[in-house]
């Protein structure tokens, strides 16, 4: 069949295919249902693509060839998009889907726990003990505006009964801005063979255990602790998730295993981000419980008992929630 | 073919129809124009966010805090999603799919905007540039984890005709190649100048004899005889 016989033969084929793209390709709301016969977008499709085929193999002309190399791209693009159900796979996700994911690769949880912890251990006993210690950390300047910010004597109006409404506010802004930012910085750094994950992780591991071993030495304890063990259930679980995410990317990239460095890449990425997420929505709800909570001046014994509540709460989402009944995850 | 699948920037995806799909990939240079355009609208959103809210205290601050907080992390995933692409990529004809040809997904495009932030390193993107020039797809680290690529949209004008003249064989056996270049200037040559055409349709002057405008005849006639036969 010569290319003149063959286009006569599909054209009309080619051209339904044409309309229905255009059709389908509208935003939802303007497309005409009569129109939209898409029943038949499969088998048409693939009748072009067909059509594709023998017209490359039969070498006809290039303006035939981009033609039909245009309605396949189209039809691809459309027969093999993924559909989201947006909300219910939200709640999905956090009624079980993420909880499940950071189980399931809890090894590098409890690898980037313990770059976190141990760090913050060793340097907070060390501040403690030793009142210089804190200046190996901080220069001058940052200790005593860190000092006066949990002074007890509470000159200072960032935790005192100064602060307003308005300033919980203000502050619930810059804790998204500044806290999920770190988080996801915190996963980006893992494509630096996981280094970045990993000093990100040391380094606010030993920056928030220097801090607390000095102001407990200090005496503030009854002005840091109170305020810092609420949203630390939320904000520094979630920082280690942040970091376990990049050390998965980083151990792929080291380590790709049976696979090719960049699928591994893309697979390790893939359930990383689950962690990702999850650790941003913590970060949300840690934003909003050290703006409006944490800052309030009530009594500690309240404080602590909130803030144990808080630590259970945290705990048993992520060790309990999502459990199929048959499931060991 | 051969020759231009390993000189062009383009890229082959077989799909599951068994037919292949070519993407021209977007290089460096264009990209980063997107950016910068991008870059521009989101300084002037910047701008009139700051400049609105600031008279609003404490809420009017948060607002801002949280507004710039979306926009550095998210503002190309919402268009990305939305259309393909940003404001930016739109403007100089390109879009973001996954690697196999469909629409970019959401937590393929967050993905590659999560960690934009080490592509932005050390300065200016100089991490992403790397990775660009070091791979054949022109992927900056975002694209590598989140199997992306980012490629010229392709916009198909109306098919341009072939000129109708008395179908005439060619005097030699054409090879299937030489078949494709003739039917190619065939096609393109109405878009040519005539001087154009005419050097061109001259370099067969040893098999079809003709000099000027017969030259370009006698090819549309060899471009007829292949397409319709006698």
């Amino acid at each position: 069949m010569r290319q003149e016989q063959f286009e006569q033969v599909y054209r009309p084929l080619w051209d339904e295919l044409g309309a229905l793209l255009d059709e389908m390709e509208l935003p939802r709301s303007k497309r005409n249902p009569d129109k939209t016969r898409a029943a038949a977008f499969p088998t048409l499709y693939r009748q072009v693509c067909s059509h594709y085929a023998l017209a490359r193999s039969r070498r006809f002309s290039p303006a035939l060839l981009e033609l039909l190399h245009h309605l396949v791209l189209r039809g691809h693009r459309r027969l093999y998009r993924q559909r989201g159900a947006w909300l219910w796979r939200t709640l999905d996700f956090i009624g079980g889907g993420f909880p499940r994911a950071l189980r399931c690769h809890r090894g590098y949880f409890l690898l980037a726990l313990t770059s976190f912890l141990l760090p913050a251990l060793l340097l907070g006993l060390a501040c403690y003990v030793d009142p210089d210690m804190i200046y190996s950390l901080m220069d001058e300047q940052q200790v005593a505006e860190m000092e006066s910010m949990y002074d007890p004597a509470g000159r200072h109006p960032g935790r005192s009964e100064a602060r307003s409404s308005e300033t919980d506010f203000m502050m619930f802004g810059f804790y998204i801005f500044n806290n999920i930012g770190i988080g996801f910085r915190t996963f980006a750094g893992g494509m630096l063979l996981g280094v970045g994950s990993l000093f990100m992780l040391l380094f606010n591991g030993l920056v928030l255990g220097g801090v607390a071993g000095h102001l407990t030495r200090l005496g503030y304890h009854d002005t840091f602790w109170p305020f810092v063990s609420g949203h630390g259930a939320f904000e520094l679980t979630a920082i280690v998730i942040c970091g376990a995410a990049g050390l998965m990317l980083g151990h792929a990239l080291l380590a790709p295993g049976q696979r090719k460095r960049i699928p591994a890449l893309k697979a390790a990425a893939a359930e990383a981000l689950k962690l990702v997420l999850g650790a941003a929505l913590m970060l949300l709800a840690a934003a909003f419980v050290e703006a409006f909570w944490s800052s309030s001046t009530l009594d500690a014994a309240i404080k602590y008992g909130v803030a144990v509540l808080l630590w259970a709460l945290v705990v048993f989402y992520l060790v309990f929630v999502g459990r199929s009944r048959h499931g060991s995850l | 073919m051969a020759l231009t699948e390993e000189v062009d920037t383009t890229r082959q995806y077989e799909i599951p129809e068994g037919v292949l799909l070519e993407f021209r990939l977007a290089g460096p240079l264009v990209r980063a124009s997107a950016w910068a355009i991008d870059a521009a609208i989101r300084a002037v959103l910047y701008i009139v966010i700051g400049l609105s809210f600031s008279y609003f205290g404490g809420v009017g601050v948060a607002i801002i805090l949280i507004a710039l907080f979306l926009i550095e992390w998210f503002y190309p995933v919402l268009f990305e999603v939305k259309s393909g692409a940003t404001p930016g990529k739109k403007a100089m004809g390109i879009w973001v799919i996954h690697d196999n040809g469909t629409p970019v997904t959401v937590s393929a495009s967050v993905i590659r905007n999560l960690l934009r932030a080490v592509d932005f390193m050390p300065v200016m993107y100089g991490f992403g540039l790397l990775s660009m020039l070091f791979n054949r797809e022109f992927k900056r680290l975002g694209d590598l984890a989140a199997g992306t690529l980012v490629v010229y949209r392709d916009n198909y004008e109306k098919r341009s005709e072939l000129p109708s003249r008395t179908a005439e064989r060619p005097g030699v056996e054409l090879t299937e190649s030489e078949q494709q270049a003739v039917l190619a200037f065939a096609e393109r040559a109405p878009g040519l100048s005539s001087e154009r055409r005419v050097e061109l349709a001259e370099i067969l002057n040893e098999i079809s004899g003709h000099k000027g405008e017969r030259a370009v005849d006698g090819i549309y006639g060899y471009a007829n005889w292949l397409m319709k036969g006698r």
